[in-house]
């Protein structure tokens, strides 16, 4: 008696979203990225489509994180002071796409200036084939004067410009319609906050295929629990047929992980949590790996390492779709 | 799955004698589909009815439980598909792997450090549950000697795995009086294994690459007389262990697919596997390896992840000494989230610099989330130093606020009269050296 699996038929499906532009559309990318388009739950090809795969993206910063843990810096000595050289190495290290993260300031500690900024860009836009995605440095007066300069100078390129957040996506918006580009939207781990600030952004006349939604996360340990069911809700709500969730999503596990002290630090911790290095990858990767399950899109990690593996996981989930059809 | 109401009263007598307590047969029917009432209420049900009201009472997902001298692990009993339409309720059981082919003396090292693994999260002491031996020697004297290895260091529960039965039959020697699980049981050889399973009341793991073949592995052995089984999809890489996964949950809570209503157990050799593991379904967990910087991880989400969504894990409000602290020493003020708790408690314990940590009332929430929700403002945090009575209890009056919230600093001074108020820094991390630099400079 061969068994009979109950499928689901859902009515909604999520958009596909392009990232960066080829020569003859306008950019000077040689691969762009496509995400989105599911039709059922994460990677469940037996009951629908999910025709493009997650993508990794490696977050660069333009000078020397202040902040980092000292295995990344170690990890990217060579590369680090140099954004269009990290970009470079991401790429290397098997980067579907880069986030490039700008500094509130430069080496010298001065503010970023416009001009720094649209700098940096543009080395780290020649250095590579990939779309990028900028982020400002989180501060709003920062972020809008930063995310303008770097709009306008690289005008047609469909970079993802972020973090919009309720407090602030005017200007960032504004500017990528002007533009060409696409935006970044994040709000705090709740689903009608997410669908607000969607809608906050299409009502200004951006279309919903140029919107990426960060749902945020929490690190392993910190809260990814979080994360990981408020992307479920998400996910579910959009191929139930709610318009304004039906956007790709992207999170930030490499951001959250390497901020957790199991990451930032060797010395002085319990001997149970083990090999520093390793343990620091593992976390990164045990908290991608989770969100991926959960319905992430793009996936914004750190060491290269975790990128490999994240990759090689992705792979063998789209590979399945032969084993059900 | 569950009767509604109505077909339960079918299976009643039908004559309203208002024995049960009742006054009619459907009024109890309906207690009973809201499972208020025990069906032994009523005296007069017949023996055919009270076992087809058992057997659709019984769980979707039968609970299987591995149990040794002393300890005790479940798995099974699942209700939802997703953790936020309920909770998921028993953390899948880890076991690590010892392999028959390894020395002596390696397997007692190994065991030794399986067993008295132990780490702190937030308060919460993790362990790993067990030990999977798997023969890869095909010897039952290995088998046996491992096992008495084994036992005379660790008795947390064992799993068995080996394609030779007289491997585990020597294993299961080793035993007696424990129920641990065996396997695994596949189409050639599953009689035996069942056999074996039910003389020992192990619990009998059954493999198969397709849905087909494990349902007809659990009817057969079920008709041996095996009830305790645990089911082995064997996905042919990640992505269709997911869907298997998926559509034996699915089954059993949505079509209430007998054969398949048993928990899962899930072969780890990647980090990928780890991951979907705990967050899809399975009931167990065996992993290659045993290394402290994967273990500790892999405890952490699956703590997180089987915590309940409508419960986060808090700490009682209050004032909490560290490192015997003085009238003179600062007070470091945070919020009843049990990680933020830990993550402060923690760093100021480790560094040895004595403070007070004052717990205010956030209802559970981090720092920033609460900032933001409300719960977590200058009005509360006054309100706690208050409640501890800190006024005249400290000489000197120094309260540091998590950097996080440094925008607070001036209400939280407006609302305490005579305190200095310091911001600290954002991380938990960074607090012993703000402690060294700033604190005992000035
Ligand atoms: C998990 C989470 C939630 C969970 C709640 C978890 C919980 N029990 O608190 C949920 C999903 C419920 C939630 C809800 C909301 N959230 Co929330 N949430 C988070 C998230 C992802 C992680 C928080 C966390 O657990 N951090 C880990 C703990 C350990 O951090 P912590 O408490 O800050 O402690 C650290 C430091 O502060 C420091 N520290 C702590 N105490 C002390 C004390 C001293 C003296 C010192 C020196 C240091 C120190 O040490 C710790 C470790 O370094 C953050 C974003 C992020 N990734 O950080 C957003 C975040 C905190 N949430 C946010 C918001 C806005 C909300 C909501 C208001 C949204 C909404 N309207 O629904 C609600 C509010 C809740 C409500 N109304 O019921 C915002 C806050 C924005 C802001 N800056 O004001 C954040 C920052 C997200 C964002 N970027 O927008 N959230
Ligand atoms: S005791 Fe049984 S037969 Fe009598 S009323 Fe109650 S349910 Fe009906």
């Amino acid at each position: 008696m061969p068994v009979e699996v109950p499928k689901e038929k859902w009515p909604g499906s999520v958009r596909t979203i392009t990232l960066g532009a080829l020569p003859a559309e306008g950019g000077t990318r040689k691969r762009v990225v496509t995400v989105g388009g599911e039709t059922a739950m994460p990677f469940m090809h037996f009951e629908g489509e999910i025709p493009y795969p997650p993508v990794v993206a490696i977050e660069i910063k333009d000078r020397k994180p202040d902040d980092w843990s000292p295995l990344l810096l170690e990890t990217w000595r060579d590369v680090i002071d140099d954004p269009a050289q990290w970009a470079a190495a991401a790429e290397e290290a098997g980067a579907d796409l880069i986030v490039l993260a700008l500094s509130l300031t430069n080496r010298d500690g001065n503010p970023t200036t416009p001009e720094e900024a649209v700098a940096s860009v543009k080395a780290v836009l020649a250095a590579t084939g990939v779309p990028l995605i900028v982020f400002g440095p989180g501060q709003a007066e920062a972020d809008n004067a930063l995310l303008v300069a770097v709009s306008e100078a690289t005008k047609g390129e469909r970079l993802a410009l972020g973090i919009c957040e309720d407090k602030n996506y005017r200007t960032i918006v504004a500017t990528a319609m002007a533009n060409g580009h696409l935006v970044t939207a994040r709000t705090p781990m709740d689903v009608n906050l997410a669908k607000q600030l969607n809608i906050l952004i299409s009502d200004m006349g951006l279309p919903l295929d140029r919107i990426l939604m960060d749902p945020t996360t929490g690190a392993l340990g910190y809260g990814i629990e979080y994360g990981f069911s408020v992307m479920e809700r998400l996910r579910l709500a959009a191929l139930q047929g709610d318009k304004m969730t039906q956007l790709p999503m992207i999170v930030t596990p490499g951001f959250e992980a390497w901020k957790a002290k199991e990451s930032k630090v060797g010395e002085g911790v319990p001997k149970a949590w083990g090999d520093w290095l390793n343990r620091a990858i593992n976390w990164e990767t045990l908290t991608a790996m989770t969100l991926v399950e959960s319905g992430a899109d793009i996936v914004v990690l750190r060491h290269p390492e975790s990128v490999r593996r994240v990759k090689a996981a992705i792979d063998e989930l789209m590979a399945a779709k032969a084993f059900v059809s | 799955m569950a009767l509604s109401g109505i077909q339960i009263y079918k299976l009643l007598p039908q004559t309203n004698c208002k024995e049960c307590g009742f006054p009619t047969c459907l009024a109890f029917a309906m207690k009973l589909a809201a499972k208020q009432v025990e069906l032994s209420a009523c005296p007069y049900v017949s023996e055919e009815s009270k076992a087809q009201l058992q057997e659709s009472s019984a769980p979707p997902i039968r609970l299987i439980t591995l149990k040794s001298d002393g300890y005790e692990i479940k798995a099974g009993n699942e209700v939802v598909m997703f953790r936020h339409e309920k909770t998921f309720y028993n953390k899948p059981g880890v076991f690590a792997k010892i392999k028959t082919s390894a020395a002596e003396a390696d397997v007692k090292e190994l065991a030794g450090r399986i067993n008295d693994y132990r780490v702190n999260y937030v308060g919460i002491d993790l362990e790993v549950d067990g030990i999977a031996v798997e023969d890869d020697a095909r010897n039952a004297d290995k088998m046996q000697k491992t096992l008495s290895v084994i036992r005379s260091v660790s008795k947390k529960p064992v799993m068995l795995f080996s394609d030779n039965v007289a491997s585990i039959e020597a294993g299961l020697s080793q035993l007696s009086g424990e129920t641990p699980l065996i396997g695994c049981a596949d189409s050639e050889n599953w009689e035996k294994f069942a056999e074996l399973a039910k003389q020992s009341k192990a619990a009998l793991a059954v493999i198969a690459d397709t849905l087909d073949g494990l349902a007809e592995l659990s009817e057969k052995a079920k008709a041996k007389g095996v009830e305790d089984l645990v089911l082995v999809p064997k996905g042919k890489n990640l992505g269709h262990e997911l869907i298997l996964q998926s559509q034996i949950r699915r089954l059993a809570l949505k079509a209430n697919f007998r054969s398949l209503g048993y928990p899962t157990l899930a072969f780890c050799q990647t980090h990928a596997q780890i991951a979907q593991a705990i967050a899809k379904y399975a009931g167990f967990l065996v992993i290659d390896q045993f290394a402290e910087e994967l273990v500790y991880p892999l405890l952490v989400l699956r703590q997180n992840i089987y915590t309940d969504p409508q419960k986060p894990i808090q700490v009682q409000p209050g004032l909490y000494e560290i490192n015997n602290p003085q009238p003179t020493d600062p007070v470091l003020v945070t919020t009843n989230f049990s990680i933020t708790y830990f993550s402060v408690a923690n760093e100021v314990e480790g560094s040895g610099l004595p403070a007070y940590l004052l717990v205010a009332d956030a209802e559970g929430m981090s720092v920033l989330t609460a900032w933001a929700a409300g719960k977590f403002d200058a009005e509360r945090i006054a309100k706690a130093v208050k409640a501890a009575n800190l006024d005249t209890r400290m000489s000197r009056k120094r309260l540091v606020l998590p950097g996080a919230v440094a925008v607070l600093s001036g209400e939280v001074e407006a609302e305490l009269p005579g305190w200095e108020i310091r911001v600290g820094p954002r991380e938990a991390v960074d607090i012993p050296k703000f402690y060294k630099q700033v604190l005992q400079v000035n």
